[in-house]
């Protein structure tokens, strides 16, 4: 018997923070120009004491590899936390923003913004969380039978929005200048390499608002879990519960999909791990699943940019290439 | 550490006369309730106004053929529906108005499944009873480690403690989803179908083991049954119910009556009394 205490999460999140660290060294590290790990370790110690460093150095670390390692932490931990959130609303452990078809909601609101307000930067990720309530609310809806949701109906609704919304983008996509085209179709797969038009503080803030408030409820999501009527009986106000996470995921997913565009399976891998792992106690789930997504979504950056080097995949195709195996085999298994 | 309010010393000589001296704690006053025709599948349904009170230390059993209306009753005492008309009040506050977690502190529903998404050991299940007490951002105290632990003790259950919830057999899983509901200390325990798929020891040994519960902690315990002869051996109250319409409440000798049940249950029946003058229902033999 070992419940769960403040302290065991706090020794737990500290050694996952290490592990990412780590992760951060290493995505330094790799790429088209590799640095050797002494030079690499040089640069930094000198950059700490504020000392000069060689200009090439400034450039690639500081000036490339770090932006994109900073931003790949903030999408990784959005999208692995709104995955857990929706896996406790929608009561499916196979939930995730992409496959519910929430991340192309949320591609959806940033493109009509680029076509509507292409010189407001806020625009986007403020479309992009509108448009990730929208597609929740549609999936939601759609994945009721009779009055029940339904798993598989869900995931089949998820699927088939996904796939309706990517073609009213394509079809928006058309009325944008051709230069653009490239660039949108990483940004369509999930790509990291374009420097968001806000600036980095604030969306970190937030998605630090949005982890913040589904952590509020994860004692209670561990009860709404059993279902609605039983964490009810246990004093969960649920109503209240399930608009927080559903707003909050929303706009989790919203963040990181109007700066990287729609990058997939992160929300399913990455609480499915840690659950093997650590249990599925929430209290422990979010905080991990917040540094284990950045962690995931680090080292798969930091793959795709030296896979191929130099040319650079998208960051939602190594994702994908690790998450959709995955959910095939966690979907029959759940079948048998 | 008793689990909840017990004043033990109360408890010698004849419960039955402390029972009798006790305030009524649970209060049905007309209550109503009735189904919108909205939803196509589910036909329009109504419970016409029900009465009935139920004191600390009682067991009161909700009887009635399928679709009578026993569990929209239940739901109406959890709180979790409001009547249509008239009031259910638990020590005076009206029960679907209390905030959820103030309810839950008071009312502990046993709900006859219990789907799990994810696997759970014994003893985080029955932590889970703990949670309308827990502040944010909800780790458990020792003093809800010893609550549970208590908990699981009553229903004899500490030795599966570490044990998976899927693995338990289905007696083994009534008692530890009763523990949470003791884990709850709540004032009112209401139990749906609680025997509905357990073997007949396991059958009796639950009503035992409520009676008891309900004696030693002060609860006021309300059951919904099928089992007409596990509800005349065991409960202090029985309600009829027949199709939303509250026939008779009164004790199990008032309410046994031959030719209600028989034309409730719409079959031939014989009723004994037992020396302890509990009534006892059998299927008369076709000639």
């Amino acid at each position: 018997m070992k419940p769960l205490t403040a302290r065991r999460v706090w020794l737990i999140c500290g050694g996952m923070l290490a592990a990412l660290l780590v992760s951060v060294l290493i995505a330094l590290k790799l790429g088209a120009v590799p640095i050797p790990a002494t030079d690499l370790a040089l640069s930094l110690a000198r950059a700490l004491v504020g000392a000069e460093i060689p200009a090439d150095h400034q450039l690639i670390i500081f000036e490339m590899r770090l932006p994109r390692i900073l931003l790949a932490i903030l999408v990784g931990a959005s999208l692995a936390v709104a995955g857990a959130g929706f896996q406790a609303l929608l009561r499916n452990p196979l939930a995730d923003p992409y496959v519910l078809g929430v991340s192309s909601g949320a591609a959806l609101g940033a493109i009509v913004s680029l076509v509507l307000l292409p010189r407001v930067a806020l625009a986007s990720p403020v479309a992009a969380f509108l448009g990730a309530v929208l597609a929740t609310t549609t999936v939601y809806f759609l994945g009721r039978r009779g009055g029940q949701l339904d798993s598989h109906t869900l995931l089949l609704a998820g699927i088939i929005t996904a796939s309706f919304l990517s073609a009213v983008i394509m079809f928006l996509m058309t009325t944008l200048p051709s230069s653009h085209l490239r660039g949108m179709a990483f940004w369509l797969m999930g790509d990291l390499s374009v420097a968001p038009p806000v600036s980095l503080s604030v969306l970190f803030m937030l998605v630090a608002a949005g982890a913040a408030a589904i952590y509020t409820t994860a004692a209670d999501l561990n009860l709404l879990l059993a279902g609605e009527l039983e964490a009810l009986h246990l004093g969960v106000e649920v109503n209240r519960v399930k608009l927080v996470v559903y707003l909050a995921a929303s706009l989790l997913t919203g963040v990181a999909v109007s700066v990287s565009g729609a990058v997939g399976y992160v929300g399913l891998i990455v609480p499915h791990l840690l659950r093997l792992v650590f249990g599925h106690d929430y209290r422990l789930l979010i905080p991990t699943a917040a540094i284990g997504g950045a962690i995931a979504l680090v080292l798969a950056d930091a793959l795709a940019r030296t896979i191929v080097a130099p040319t650079e995949l998208p960051v939602g195709a190594m994702t994908a290439l690790a998450g959709a195996p995955m959910f095939i085999y966690l979907l029959r298994r759940r079948m048998h | 550490m008793g689990i909840p309010q017990t004043n033990s010393g109360l408890d010698s000589g004849s419960t039955r006369v402390h029972a009798a001296a006790d305030e009524a704690r649970l209060f049905v006053e007309q209550a109503s309730y009735a189904y919108g025709a909205g939803r196509r599948e589910d036909p329009p349904f109504a419970l016409a106004p029900v009465s009935f009170q139920v004191r600390p230390r009682e067991l009161l059993a909700i009887v009635g053929p399928n679709a009578s209306g026993k569990s929209t009753l239940l739901r109406l005492l959890a709180g979790t529906l409001v009547p249509l008309s008239g009031r259910v009040r638990l020590d005076g506050h009206e029960v679907s108005r209390l905030p959820a977690r103030i309810r839950a502190q008071r009312i502990a529903l046993v709900a006859q499944e219990s789907a799990l998404l994810f696997p759970l050991r014994v003893w985080e299940y029955v932590l889970q009873g703990r949670r309308p007490y827990g502040r944010w951002p909800g780790f458990e105290t020792p003093d809800d480690w010893a609550i549970a632990a208590e908990a699981l003790a009553q229903v004899s259950a500490d030795h599966l403690r570490d044990r998976w919830m899927g693995e338990l057999s289905g007696g083994e899983k009534q008692r530890v989803v009763l523990a949470r509901a003791l884990a709850q200390q709540p004032l009112l325990l209401l139990l749906d179908e609680p025997t509905l798929h357990l073997d007949l020891g396991a059958q009796v040994s639950l009503l035992r083991r409520l009676r008891r519960l309900a004696r030693t902690n002060r609860y006021a315990v309300v059951v919904v049954t099928h089992e007409l002869n596990l509800a005349g051996a065991f409960a202090d109250q029985v309600v009829l119910l027949q199709q939303g319409k509250c026939l008779r409440v009164g004790t199990p000798a008032e309410v046994f009556e031959r030719e209600l049940l028989e034309q409730v249950f719409g079959a031939p029946l014989e009723i004994e009394v037992t020396p302890a003058g509990r009534p006892r229902v059998h299927l008369r033999a076709e000639p």
